[in-house]
């Protein structure tokens, strides 16, 4: 058999066979390998991509939470040196107050005081008023011959009665 | 060392019976016809020898005679002479080893023969082990998701070569309509190659010259010459016969291309066929030196058989190599040539 010339059946079989299976496996084989490859490629790429952005969006998350403690860092110290300031104002006030209470309550004190004074100035007076009416009296039912001494006598009386009247009132 | 020094030792066992069946021969062994007979076509398979039996496979004759139609009937009919009319060729005739049939005045006129021969049995074989792989393979992914699966086994072996093939009709013809021609790619690779691995397996049903069989390699080479040609974009004909050059050549220039379309088949067809016959020629060559040698005495045979049984696995190794080299180059050019058809410009 000649080798460089064709053979006309083993053409016609291998046409044949080579078409017969050529189709099946166009039909039912080789786009099926590599349709499903194809697709897991795909979705290996997806897969892929969805990580990368997931690791970026885990990389924002980590800076917003650093910005948000640093907010609330600040907030706190914001917070805090209001109620500072809130606190020392309330203080303020409240000594103002204090203070303004304890001047009107001595202005008060001294006024009762200056009014307890007078009266008993008054009262004083009065005493030394009946003091003396009686003093005049018991004298006057005793001897008025010696006048002299006795108005000596009288006189003492009196300023030791004074003198202890004031004391007294003053104690009291 | 330890290794060849086994091999050595492994050759050393066979040598007896390479004297023994050196000395049986005594009949002149025609090498050419020994060769020419393994590398081509034949009406029976021959298997095995066991001493003086030949176990042979008689396969069937299937031939249309222009005057008796029909005819089915096994080759071992026509060893005794003629059987229904046919008989071989003879030797010095045109058609020396195929049916003839006794035309009127003696002349011997070839019929329509589509015979089941040796390498039409080897087609249906390794056509069915391709069809085999390749459903097995899809079965795998049909029954398996891929998004949460790996390919094992089967699957796993061929889906890089496959892909690999996928990834060269993507490079060559181009993201857009690479998908309708994978398939065929894929195809021509797996089958170039498979028949290939098959032609130097040398165990029946494998070991038949198909890929180094002119009419085998013709065939694929115009399977892709019809792709290339059926479905090439109109830019692609326009290229052709209307090209965009000075008016002097445009007579010229379409015959220049036309021939170039019509010899692309032919050297796919020449370059594989030669390089797979040359293989096959190369090994029985260095096979037969052994037979060569046989009466040239013990030493000399001794040692050239050790020789050429290690020049022939290295053989053996460079055919593993030119299989995969020329399947993935026949492939790679159809896919060029694909996408020169299907080229926007």
């Amino acid at each position: 058999m000649s080798l460089i010339t064709p053979d006309g059946g083993l053409l016609f079989w291998m046409v044949l066979i080579f078409g017969i299976v050529f189709f099946i496996l166009a039909k039912w084989g080789f786009p099926v390998i590599t349709g499903m490859v194809r697709k897991r490629t795909a979705h290996i790429q997806d897969s892929l991509k969805m990580a990368r952005d997931a690791e970026n969006r885990l990389g924002n998350l980590a800076q917003e939470q650093a910005r948000m403690i640093e907010e609330a860092r600040a907030e706190q110290t914001r917070i805090l040196k209001e109620a500072a300031a809130s606190r020392d104002l309330l203080i303020e006030e409240a000594k103002a107050q204090a203070r303004d209470e304890a001047s009107r309550l001595l202005e008060k004190a001294k006024t009762e005081i200056a009014a307890e004074k007078e009266s008993a100035m008054r009262d004083i007076r009065k005493q030394v008023a009946l003091l003396s009416v009686g003093i005049t009296e018991k004298v006057l039912r005793k001897d008025l011959s010696e006048t002299d001494p006795q108005l000596e006598l009288l006189r003492k009386l009196s300023d030791e009665i004074a003198a202890k009247g004031l004391d007294r009132n003053l104690r009291n | 060392m330890k290794a060849i020094r086994s091999i050595f030792l492994l050759l050393a066992l066979f040598l007896p019976g390479f004297l023994l069946s050196g000395q049986e021969t005594e009949a002149e062994v025609n090498f050419s016809e020994v060769i020419f007979s393994h590398i081509g076509d034949s009406y029976r398979w021959h298997i095995a020898d066991f001493g003086n039996k030949h176990v042979e496979l008689y396969l069937p004759v299937i031939v249309r005679s222009k005057t008796t139609g029909w005819h089915l009937f096994s080759s071992k009919k026509l060893e005794d002479g003629e059987y229904q009319g046919f008989r071989f060729g003879s030797a010095d005739g045109p058609y020396a080893g195929k049916i003839v049939e006794q035309g009127v005045g003696g002349a011997e006129t070839r019929p329509l023969d589509i015979s089941i021969t040796k390498n039409v049995l080897a087609l249906f074989f390794s056509s069915g082990l391709l069809l085999l792989l390749i459903l097995l393979t899809a079965r795998w992914y049909k029954r398996h998701d891929v998004y949460k699966e790996a390919p094992t086994g089967l699957a796993a072996f061929m889906e890089p070569i496959v892909m690999m093939i996928d990834e060269v009709a993507r490079e060559n013809i181009g993201e857009e309509d690479y998908a309708r021609y994978s398939p065929y790619l894929c195809m021509a690779f797996l089958w170039i190659i498979l028949n290939n691995l098959l032609g130097v397996v040398p165990l029946f049903p494998f070991g038949a010259n198909l890929t180094g069989n002119i009419a085998i390699t013709m065939t694929l080479a115009l399977f892709t010459f019809s792709i290339v040609n059926f479905t090439g974009r109109k830019e692609y004909y326009k290229e052709m016969f209307l090209p965009d050059v000075p008016l002097f050549l445009k007579p010229v220039l379409p015959v220049i291309e036309v021939f170039s379309a019509l010899m692309k088949p032919v050297s796919l067809t020449v370059r594989l066929f030669a390089n797979m016959l040359a293989g096959h020629i190369m090994i029985l060559c260095i096979v037969c030196v052994i037979f060569v040698v046989a009466k040239m005495g013990p030493a000399l045979f001794g040692s050239m058989t050790v020789v050429s049984v290690i020049f022939g696995i290295f053989l053996d190794f460079l055919e593993f190599l030119v299989s995969f080299i020329q399947a993935y180059v026949f492939t790679i050019l159809s896919s060029i040539y694909i996408g020169i058809a299907r080229a926007k410009e």
